[in-house]
């Protein structure tokens, strides 16, 4: 591999130098070169990703690792850490994804984003993004993967709260920043114990070492580096920021909260998996919140009536699938679906802001209806997007979700496989009612809007395409039994060899995913079809079911109940007030009192002044030191 | 007369100059920060000659004083001090900037005391022989005192009374200390000295030592501050002008944790291991309370105040991890805490000048006229709330690093102080920064000046520094380090 370890750098570096000049002078460059450098600097970096992509698979298979050494970042006494990275299988697919989908989107972006104020920074931060992203995937060790963890953490912060004049935009990224700083101490207490245990924290120095340690010490990393993956990739019960975080731009939610960061709890656990194919009980709880995550994400999705909520509940879903892989030791088949779900989750989310483009801004789905004559582009690609994302094939998604089934059930986790597929059913039913309420039947906004109706400019509708295109084919590359992905990973994931199984069996199941994904297409069909104002007579009078999912089961309010309101009780009124105040500084001068009291009963002090005090003290002093120093010599 | 004389004896010169061109309008200040440029060059100068693979007390220098007594003008530099003099002679002509416009009366005399305490504070960080260090010490409060009591707030005279009877309390238990050892000193070698170097080798009981560290730790634990001596800390911040904030923050505080490191623990291990179980707790206290208070402050000044004490809480945790990584973290966190609590203190009085209030419900939605001084506050913060690449980061990772190894209950307990550090935060940059522009005052208000600039910006570079190539910062450490560590009870926590 020639050229790889000379260009890798490059490739987080050059976005990383383009955020910088766009925030010192992008405003001075004008908005058509903003946009114009910062998608040059990811298409950069996707060129580079390729030659190096290219260089990886061109080599044995047994010598697709390289390490690039940059500096040695932190040392003291026996730890170190470096800023290494690391070039293998898993962080070439992932940086080729990264930049892939993130040059398209910054592409949209130029489109889309026309006529903000503010364009310069808007492409500092997502060029930051990029490069802090990259920084995570091709990181050498837990430490350096922590500095784009966060780093990735805060672009997100600041894109969703980049019209910081809306108080909702600014709560939602406060609340994901925080939410991710949970999981983020699991994360760092991860890496402190991984340190005391093995010594190390390089990926390729503690993993070979695994095997010497108990399970007992394993499980407690596993699941505590699991914890950060439950904050940064939205599982429960830590999801709550995701659906608020849509109210950020819309490329920013394709990119960050679909396509790549979130998906980073995945590749984190993907590139720790010999630790976790060690760790039964940290592997069983990455299976059950995936599982769990999934299924309940997608009843959530089932009733939300914000367009981009439903595609956020959906990526928690996804997610939670992607962890359902794991859990059941696929780790191959949970990166094929964190492919294949970049391309169709970002191409959904580039729709609906499509969709919004020509709605001004209009989010609701009970306001849409009949886009499908106006914005033939972004209805055809939608569709793409929604059959990838439903199972239907040959698009992406129904590769990817069948093999990660199909590996629960063959590795004998039935009650995995089992809420997987009713998730699967869910899915294709909440797609399918986006699909008619958004796209068939009649307009439902205004008038004025109607008229205005139009397909976005071509800026926006060729990512569009391109995305679309990648849902179509992508799946091919894990064909079941010629998987190449499989092949490609596998020596790098520490895959057990899968348990035997029945041909026909596989096929069944297969077909029978197929008529579940169609059956909730088809569902959602008749119902929304046949029903046009359903919609509206459910949000005029919910069922109470209707209503616990439509709020996400209420965990928000339950947390505020149970978290927010108590802290800031008890830091308010009884730490501050009754403690601080009363107690401890109440006790304090209670004591300056007593002492004054008595001063003034011995006279000394009457002015009460510092002067005097001054004096007594060094009174005091002189009078001790000449005590000692006399008696000193009296003793000797 | 040596280097570490002159840090000692320019500042002083300053002052002298600085109070007698008082009938001169603006040669005060002018004066007061070539004077302090002065000293930051030649602060400069000592790291270059410094060498880091010595372990040892270096460029030491002595001069007869009082040699019946066994008192000498006793000075030294070793890896813990260094940063420290760097920080003090760093930090201070960026004291007089941010005083250049807010202090407009009896100037002369506001820099003359601002040099005089540049002066002491160098004292107490250079000075080896133990009654050079405490006279140093002692003397430091007279100039913060009067600069809170004269150039403060309102309530300036109950802030400045209860800062300077807190501090002095402690420190009269410590005199009695430094006298009793003083003694022992004398009767055991026959030669009464103040020698630090010699104390190290004095022979006491586990009874003397409890008691000997806990009358220095006194003295030390109020300077800090340790949970629950803490209260004077956001009163005098709050009274406190700009510059005195900086200073007491950025460098005051860190005295308390240096005494620690120098004489404290170094002089009576035994005695330090005996308290070893209810510092850590008072520590990991601090950190979540002083967290918890900072969320629900209405006061800008308070809230960084309480976060001060939370991160000094760190501070102890590291020391008292009695680990390499552990003592390192705790004083590069000390360096870190200077830089970003200063920027916030510097940048909270950039606030104050423009709206004459520091309530942060009175403000809100400042980016929008004051885009870049909200990007540099952002930086400051993230800093603060320890994100990777910038210097807060490594100063608490290695801290919990070391507490990891030594006591893990309490590093997991401090961690969750990671977590709240981003909640107060963020919640004020969100009430101050953001937001719509509720209140027309709030509106129209001018950017960072060019001086204002020039203060944050060497801050921002060492910041981004210290924390994209820690190593400058750690590497002049180890030696000294290791031999604290080596000098202290190893597994102090096992029994």
């Amino acid at each position: 591999m020639g050229n790889a370890s000379r260009l890798l750098p490059l490739i987080p570096l050059i976005p990383g130098i383009s955020s910088l000049v766009l925030a010192l002078f992008g405003r001075a460059m004008g908005r058509a070169w903003a946009g114009r450098l910062a998608s040059g600097a990811v298409g950069a970096s996707l060129v580079l990703a390729a030659i190096v992509f290219a260089d990886v698979t061109g080599a044995a298979p047994g010598q697709r690792a390289i390490t690039v050494q940059l500096f040695e970042w932190v040392a003291a006494g026996s730890f170190h850490a470096r800023a290494a990275l690391v070039l293998d299988p898993l962080s070439s697919i992932m940086a080729l994804v990264v930049t892939g989908v993130g040059f398209v989107i910054h592409v949209y972006s130029q489109g889309y984003m026309v006529g903000e104020r503010d364009i310069g920074r808007y492409f500092s931060y997502l060029n930051l993004f990029i490069a802090f992203m990259l920084l995570l995937v091709l990181a050498e060790n837990l430490l350096f993967m922590f500095v784009g963890w966060e780093g990735v953490g805060l672009c997100s912060y600041l894109l969703i709260g980049f019209w910081f004049e809306r108080e909702t935009a600014n709560a939602a990224g406060m609340k994901a920043f925080i939410v991710n700083r949970i999981g983020d101490f699991g994360f760092l207490i991860g890496i402190l114990m991984t340190f005391v245990v093995f010594g190390t924290v390089s990926f390729a120095e503690f993993l070979p070492l695994v095997p010497t340690q108990d399970a007992r010490v394993l499980n407690a990393i596993g699941i505590l580096l699991f914890v950060g993956a439950i904050g940064k990739s939205a599982q429960i019960p830590l999801h709550v920021w995701l659906p608020d975080a849509m109210v950020g731009p819309t490329p920013v939610s394709a990119l960050i909260h679909a396509a790549t960061m979130v998906t980073a709890g995945v590749y984190m656990v993907a590139r720790t998996a010999p630790l976790y194919a060690e760790a039964p009980m940290a592997l069983g709880l990455v299976g059950a919140i995936g599982a769990v995550t999934a299924l309940l994400a997608a009843t959530i999705a089932l009733a939300q009536e914000d367009l981009k909520r439903v595609l956020a509940y959906s990526t928690v879903s996804q997610l939670g699938y992607m962890f359902l892989a794991c859990g059941v030791g696929a780790f191959s088949a949970a990166i094929f679906h964190l492919v294949t779900h970049a391309f169709f989750k970002a191409l959904l989310f580039l729709c609906a802001g499509s969709v919004m483009h020509a709605l001004a801004g209009e989010t609701n789905i009970r306001k849409m209806g009949g886009l499908r004559e106006r914005l033939p582009v972004t209805y055809r690609t939608f569709v793409m997007g929604t059959l990838a994302l439903a199972g239907i094939p040959p698009f992406a998604g129904f590769f990817s979700k069948d093999e990660a089934l199909w590996s629960a059930f063959r590795e004998g986790y039935f009650l995995l496989w089992a809420a997987g597929l009713a998730g699967a059913f869910l899915t294709a039913l909440y797609m399918g009612r986006l699909w008619i309420l958004v796209f068939e039947g009649r307009f439902r906004g205004g008038s004025e809007t109607a008229q205005a109706l139009e397909e976005s400019p071509p800026s926006m509708t060729w990512p569009l395409w391109a995305l679309a295109a990648g849902s179509a084919v992508v799946g091919f590359i894990g064909i079941p039994h010629h998987s190449w992905i499989e092949t490609f990973l596998a020596p790098y994931l520490a895959v057990k060899s899968p348990r035997p199984s029945s041909f026909y069996l596989e096929a069944s199941l297969m077909t029978l995913n197929v008529v579940i994904a169609a059956g909730g297409l088809l569902l959602a069909r008749r119902v929304y079809s046949a029903e046009p104002g359903l919609p509206e007579t459910m949000a005029k009078e919910p069922g109470r079911l209707h209503r616990l999912l439509r709020e996400g089961y209420r965990v928000d309010a339950l947390y505020d109940v149970l978290i927010v309101r108590p802290v800031l009780l008890l830091s308010r009124v009884v730490l501050w007030r009754a403690v601080d105040r009363s107690l401890v500084d109440g006790s304090i001068n209670g004591w300056a009192r007593l002492v004054r009291v008595g001063g003034e009963g011995l006279r000394l002090s009457q002015s009460g002044n510092l002067r005097l005090y001054l004096f007594f003290l060094f009174a005091g002093v002189m009078a001790l030191l000449g005590w000692m120093i006399l008696g000193t010599t009296w003793a000797s | 007369m040596g280097l570490l004389t002159f840090l000692i004896l320019v500042p002083l010169a300053g002052s002298v100059m600085v109070g007698i061109s008082g009938r001169w309008a603006h040669w005060p200040r002018r004066l007061a920060l070539s004077f302090s440029l002065v000293v930051l060059v030649l602060a400069a100068l000592l790291w270059a000659r410094f060498d880091p693979a010595q372990a040892e007390y270096q460029l030491v220098e002595s001069l007869r004083w009082a040699p019946s007594l066994g008192i000498s003008f006793l000075v030294g530099v070793d890896g813990m001090s260094l940063f420290l003099l760097l920080l003090t002679a760093f930090l201070t002509p960026l004291s007089v900037l941010a005083s250049w416009e807010s202090i407009q009366e009896k100037t002369a005399a506001y820099y003359a005391l601002l040099l005089v305490l540049e002066s002491l504070m160098m004292g107490v960080f250079l000075a080896l022989d133990v009654f050079l260090f405490y006279v140093f010490w002692e003397a430091v409060l007279v100039p913060m005192y009067l600069l809170i009591g004269v150039w403060g707030g309102e309530r300036r005279i109950y802030a400045a009374i209860k800062f300077f009877l807190f501090t002095m309390g402690g420190s009269v238990l410590m005199l009695v200390g430094i006298l009793f050892c003083y003694h022992l000193q004398d009767v055991q070698t026959g030669a009464p000295s103040f020698d630090l170097r010699l104390w190290q080798g004095l022979v006491m009981s586990q009874d003397t030592q409890q008691w000997l560290f806990l009358a220095f730790f006194a003295g030390f634990a109020i300077k800090i501050p340790i949970f629950p001596l803490h209260t004077w800390l956001p009163d005098a911040h709050v009274e406190a002008p700009t510059a005195g904030s900086v200073i007491l923050a950025g460098i005051l505080l860190k005295m308390g944790a240096y005494g620690l490191l120098r004489f404290a623990v170094p002089l009576f291990p035994e005695g330090a291991r005996t308290f070893t179980p209810a510092i850590l707790t008072l520590a990991v206290i601090g950190i979540l309370y002083g967290a918890l208070l900072a969320m629900v402050q209405p006061d800008l000044k308070r809230l960084v105040a309480y976060s001060s004490v939370s991160h000094l809480g760190f501070v102890v945790l590291g020391i008292f991890s009695f680990d390499v990584a552990g003592v390192e973290g705790a004083l590069f966190q000390m360096l870190s805490h200077g830089l970003s609590t200063g920027a916030l203190f510097i940048m909270v009085g950039m606030i104050y000048d423009r709206r004459h209030t520091r309530a942060i419900e009175d403000l809100g939605g400042l980016k929008k006229s004051m885009p870049r001084f909200a990007g540099v506050f952002l930086i400051v913060l993230l800093s603060s709330m320890g994100l990777p690449g910038l210097s807060g980061f490594v100063g608490e990772f290695l801290v919990l690093l070391g507490a990891f190894q030594t006591a893990p209950p309490f590093a997991v307990a401090a961690a969750l102080g990671v977590i709240l550090a981003a909640i107060y935060l963020l919640w004020m940059y969100k009430r101050v920064m953001l937001g719509e522009v509720k209140n027309p005052a709030n509106d129209h208000l001018p950017d960072l000046s060019r001086r204002e600039g020039m203060i944050l910006l060497p801050i921002v570079i060492l910041i981004l520094w210290m924390g994209v190539a820690p190593g400058t910062f750690l590497r002049p450490l180890d030696g000294t380090v290791e031999r604290f560590v080596s000098r202290t009870p190893s597994g102090a926590l096992e029994e």
